[in-house]
Order: C-alpha cells, then structure tokens, then sequence
C-alpha cells in the first residue's frame, strides 16, 4: 500500500519537477499521470495494491473538489456584480462544450459501441 | 459561556475543525444526494459547498483559515489526478483505435466551449478583461488560471469560473447526452471531461469505468490543447 502511495507521489513530484523546469503548459499532476501511466504500459498490468491505492483516491475524488469550490466566497461581489451574464456564459458554453464533443465522438469513432 | 469561546477560539485555530466540516459537509451532501434517487440537482460537490460556506459565513470566518484545514483534503487532488493514469491504462486498447476521433472530438468541443463562453460575455457588453477571465474556463483550474494570466484575465476569478463550469457539466451533461442520444461511455466520458475537467471525472468514475478513463484523457487533452492554442487565437482576435 504504502509503496505504491509513494510511486503516485514520486511521479507527481518529478510531475511537479518537470513542469517547474522545462516551462511546459501542463499541471503537475497531468504529466505525473503520464509517468504512472509509462510505468505501467512497461510492467504490463496494474497490480493488485496499486489498484486498491488508487480506487481509495479515485472514488472519492468528488470530495477533493470541495476547498477549491469554497473559494468561491472571494468572490462574491465580483460575481454579483456580472451574475447574468457570467451565468448564462458558463451554462451555454459547458452544455456546447459538452454536445459538441460528445456528437463528434460518435461520429468518428471507431470500434463496437460501448453503450 | 467563557469557556466555550475560549473552546471555539482554540478549535477555530486549529486545522481539524474545518478539515472536520469539509468531510461533514461532504458526508451530508451524499446523504441528500442518494436519498434523493442520485437527483443531480443534489450535486454533492455543489451541495457541501454551500453548507461549508454557510458555517463561514455564520461563523465569520474568512477563506484563508478554513483553507488552513481544508488544505489537506486538497492537497489530494494532486495524487488523485496521477491516479488517473489506471483507469486509462485499463482502457488504453480502445484509446488506441480511436485516437484520432478522441483528438477531433476534444478539440471541436474545445473550441465550442472557448468560442461560446467568450461570445455570450462579448454579446452582453462585457469588459475584455472578463472575457479573457472566462475563455479558459472548462480546463483544469491550476491551467486555467496560468491562461488567464497570460490573455489579461483575473486567475482567481477564473478559478471559481472552473469550479463552477464543472459542477455544471456533472450535473447536467448526462442529462444533455441523453437529449441528443449520445449513450456510447466513450463519448460521454470524453464530452464531460473535455468541458467539466476533474469535476466531471469525478462523477463519470462513480458512474462507468470506460467514462471515466476518457474524461480523464480528455481533461488532460484539452489541458495542454488549450495553453498552446488559446494564445494563439487569442492574439488573432483581441
């Protein structure tokens, strides 16, 4: 358990390392993911431990979203002040995110449908 | 009566009470949220949110205390996003052969999301500095925030502009997928991440595996898609 907490946090950190020195446009954290996912495409299956680590995080990922969301209350006034506006920009432009991307993937993609 | 102030001014001092209310709030917020048949107006980030921002409210507390406690339930997001990288690689024979569709997919929704957002602002007679504010808004926040910066935007504001985006698209995007009769997990996983990042893979996990390993890839796509190309559009246009 606890090797494999220190393999996700040793890829966050040479994440975290990379970005710092190279300037690259990713977080941390994103190229760290890309780190875990090499080890693992080269040890050629997720083990079991490192499986039951990352589940714990994984499925309660929701909650790890809550400090941030908090930060809301810095802002309150700026966000009254354009409340209309703001609102009707991130409700419109997340549902065509949304209905774009999803309408363009079953167009392209390939293979049987996972449905 | 003296007593318990002095209790509440040594607890508010100290990192467990509000680390203690984030997990209440968030226990409380599920509660709600699977009693009320998993409605998702009952969203559970949103809701614990409220409830964390009442009691600061109530309590006169300002961000950066709470943040003090808070900070170690943050502090996961980094390892929780390296994590990501399992579900992927279960799911990598199906990335491979429709890589190409995935990267379209992502990129059209991309620039549907940065061209409505900064066209409702621009419509509504908003100032240029809101409408870089809002332009990255469906990326990652710790992304979101540097494009921010860069286009002459307010990162913080951007931040909660995120936030919100992703709260959003967990709670509606299901539903608007339904509407126009997108039901392949891969496509729904890749539309929810490219438009609701970490927020929205969050829910596609709970949901489906195969969704929640594409909303991952698409969020970390969409991350580097958008810091290198928005600028770029950017310079086009403003």
């Amino acid at each position: 358990m606890i090797g494999y907490l220190t393999l996700i946090l040793l890829c966050q950190l040479c994440g975290e390392v990379a970005v710092g020195l190279l300037g690259l446009p990713v977080p941390g954290p994103v190229l760290g993911m890309v780190f875990l996912f090499t080890f693992l495409l080269i040890r050629g299956h997720v083990p079991d431990d490192l499986s039951a680590t990352a589940d714990g995080l994984l499925r309660n990922m929701s909650l790890l979203f809550v400090p941030a969301g908090t930060g809301v209350i810095m802002h309150i006034k700026l966000l009254s002040d354009a409340l209309v506006p703001l609102s009707l920009a991130v409700a419109i432009s997340t549902s065509a995110a949304i209905v774009v991307t999803g309408l363009m993937m079953r167009l392209l993609s390939k293979g049987a449908p996972d449905e | 009566m003296n007593s318990l102030a002095e209790t509440w001014v040594y607890l508010s001092a100290s990192p467990l009470f509000h680390l203690t209310l984030t997990l209440a709030a968030f226990q409380a917020a599920s509660f709600v949220f699977e009693k009320g048949g998993r409605n998702p107006l009952l969203n559970p980030v949103l809701g614990a949110v409220a409830l964390v921002v009442a009691v600061l409210a109530l309590t006169g507390t300002d961000y950066f205390t709470y943040f003090e406690g808070a900070q170690f339930v943050h502090f996961l997001l980094g390892p929780a996003t390296v994590a990501l990288a399992i579900p992927l690689y279960r799911q990598w024979h199906r990335v491979r052969e429709s890589a190409l569709a995935i990267i379209a997919s992502m990129l059209s929704g991309s620039l549907a999301a940065v061209v409505t957002a900064v066209g409702v602002l621009w419509l509504t007679g908003s100032s240029s500095a809101l409408l870089a504010t809002i332009a990255p808004k469906s990326v990652t926040a710790p992304v979101a925030m540097a494009i921010a910066e860069e286009l002459g935007g307010l990162p913080s504001l951007t931040a909660v502009l995120v936030i919100v985006s992703g709260i959003f698209g967990a709670m509606f995007g299901p539903m608007l997928l339904n509407l126009v009769g997108v039901k392949d997990w891969r496509a729904r996983g890749l539309a929810i991440g490219t438009a609701s990042h970490g927020i929205g893979t969050a829910r596609a996990l709970q949901v489906n595996e195969t969704a929640g390993a594409f909303s991952g890839l698409a969020m970390g796509l969409n991350a580097m898609a958008t810091a290198l190309l928005l600028p770029i559009l950017w310079g086009l246009f403003f």
